[in-house]
């Protein structure tokens, strides 16, 4: 028996080591592929690795900023990094805004709409990988200690990024979009198609679950769908590249992600999310509106005219001049907003958007439309005043310039 | 000089320090996960932590060894995914098992047979890592030749450099 256990002594171990591992991996399958099981084991690889990680990024950072900050071009980098921190902020909030005003055409008259907003961001840093294209998961230097928690979803200026799937005191491990166990609730923003974004073996993205009779084509945008209670809707996911026939029905569609995945550097965490109804001011556009706009209607009296007529014209171009002023971010939050104040011109177009095709002389008139915009982030009722005020500042209606039946169909 | 060996009675064991025993897995470990930030291909085609647990498997030339220097780097590599802690452990684990029981047998002291053995042990690698996957894990993994043989040139390329750096830590028994 000795001699039997001394000349297989090898292979016993290794079968033993083997079966060691093969049974730790069972009892991870069968709980289920939650990872916080094992979180106390891998916070030691995690815990050994990231200080050298987060060491060579400081240091990298660092002799970076010597270099471009004092030796190459003083002060230039800094404030280029604090334009770009404007232009992310902005393009979050440009998105935020267009989705809105997508959603406000569709959804008009729904009552008690609800709504997603990022409220408050943590800027990380991306330290390291899991080193595996197996397993495409990056961590960034916070954790716990900022307020990030598990679920979380991070983007870039760009796009999606992924969410947070385990989370250390210092440290955050990140499950990129195109990693094979992700989904992402999307959806096309020109036709409204939704399904579920997911990694392929190559690290490819790909949208699932769209039937093969759509019509999808290369270069259409996607956005988040909001569906997975993870990301916020109306983010920016990518852009169609390849469309193909797939199997069971679906289509293969192949999404160039908007972020850069594979070089990332600063990401942000959407730490907390606000949902808030909103509240439908305006009264329902009915069909005999849109008709009435649609139809050949008596022009617009000059403005010497409407000046005749007390708290219309007077009101309008006080609330054009107005408008057209800068307003500072105070001015342009809540509902004091020059949009309510409009009542006159609010009366002169029923239909939203009728007073966005205005002539082109239109466009070197001040533009109160866009400083109003982005006072009311959630109520799209507000805008529609604040857009028509556009109008009386464009000469009279000339028939060539009139809206096309299909530009004043809300739909 | 260099030694080679060319029957079993005369295979040199090697041992090494500490510090490098520790060390080098752990840097390789920290350069498989920092470098594809800047590089993305490079955790596609290399595989540092499996060059080190090669080179130590066959300069101990201990079964036993090797294949507890596999399973170790391996966890720990597993440790630094989402994917279950084992994937990589067991993966290794063969590879480092394989590999010292190779070194006894066989002269690894060569550029051309570290070469054909990286090759052939990547391959293994990837093997045993889609096998567990896909029977154990039930992972939705594709095997593609073409990325193995890529990725077996492409790590037995690097490796025949690093061994022979890695070489200067041997300490003879």
């Amino acid at each position: 028996m000795e001699s039997v256990l001394g000349r297989y002594r090898n292979l016993i171990i290794l079968v033993g080591v083997l079966f060691l591992q093969v049974l730790g991996l069972a009892m991870q399958v069968k709980r289920g592929s939650d990872t916080q099981d094992t979180r106390l084991i891998r916070i030691w690889a995690v815990g050994a690795l990231s200080p050298f990680e987060r060491s060579l990024v400081w240091v990298r950072n660092g002799s970076g900023n010597i270099f471009h900050n004092y030796i190459y071009l003083r002060g230039v980098r800094a404030e280029n990094r604090e334009l770009k921190q404007q232009i992310e902020q902005m393009r979050l909030q440009q998105v935020r805004l267009s989705e809105d005003a997508a959603q406000a055409h569709r959804l008009q008259s729904l009552l008690a709409f609800k709504e997603q907003f990022v409220s408050k961001t943590v800027a990380a840093q991306v330290i390291g990988s899991s080193g595996s294209d197996l397993s495409r998961v990056v961590y960034i230097d916070k954790g716990e200690n900022v307020g990030i928690r598990r679920d979380m979803p991070v983007i870039t200026a760009e796009g999606i990024v992924g969410k947070v799937l385990m989370v250390y005191p210092s440290v955050s491990q990140v499950l990129l979009i195109n990693d094979q166990t992700s989904g992402v609730g999307a959806i096309l923003d020109k036709s409204r198609l939704q399904g579920v974004l997911r990694g392929g073996a190559t690290g490819e993205v790909m949208l699932e679950r769209v039937m093969s009779d759509e019509q999808v084509a290369a270069g259409d945008i996607v956005l988040t769908s909001g569906g997975d209670r993870i990301f916020p809707k109306g983010l920016p996911v990518g852009t169609v590249s390849k469309v193909s026939n797939g199997k069971d029905l679906f289509l293969n569609i192949k999404i160039k992600p908007a972020a850069n995945l594979s070089k990332l550097e600063e990401v942000l965490v959407l730490v907390e999310k606000q949902e808030r109804q909103a509240v439908a001011e305006e009264k329902r556009v009915r069909a005999s509106d849109i008709l009435s706009q649609r139809l050949p209607s008596v022009p617009e009296k000059p403005p010497q005219a409407q000046a005749a007529t007390p708290g219309t014209s007077a009101a309008i171009a006080a609330g054009a001049s107005s408008a057209a002023k800068p307003k500072s971010p105070a001015a342009m939050s809540g509902s004091n907003a020059p949009t309510a104040k409009t009542p006159a011109s609010a009366v002169a177009s029923p239909v939203p958007g009728v007073a966005q095709k205005a002539p082109p002389q239109a466009v070197t008139a001040p533009r109160p439309k866009i400083s109003v915009t982005s006072t009311s982030l959630s109520s799209p009722a507000t805008r529609q005043p604040a857009i028509v005020e556009d109008k009386p500042l464009t000469p009279p209606v000339q028939p060539a310039t009139q809206p096309s039946p299909n530009d004043n169909d809300p739909h | 000089m260099p030694i080679t060996y060319t029957s079993g009675e005369q295979v040199e064991v090697y041992r090494f320090s500490i510090p490098v025993t520790l060390g080098v897995p752990l840097i390789a470990l920290f350069v498989q996960a920092f470098v594809p930030l800047r590089f993305p291909w490079f955790a596609v085609y290399f595989d540092l932590p499996l060059l080190v647990t090669i080179f130590f498997a066959m300069a101990r030339r201990s079964p036993i060894a090797g294949l507890l220097t596999g399973a170790f780097i391996g966890l720990a590599q597993d440790m630094l995914g989402h994917n279950p802690i084992g994937l990589y452990g067991i993966s290794k684990t063969v590879v480092g098992y394989g590999a010292s029981s190779l070194g006894v047998k066989l002269d690894v002291e060569n550029a051309g047979a570290r070469f054909l053995i990286t090759l052939g042990f990547y391959l293994v690698h990837s093997a045993v890592y889609f096998t567990v996957a896909r029977a154990l894990v039930n992972m939705s993994l594709s095997w593609s030749w073409w990325h193995g043989v890529w990725g077996g040139l492409a790590n037995a390329a690097l490796g025949t450099f690093l061994y022979f750096a890695l070489d200067k830590f041997k300490q003879r028994t």
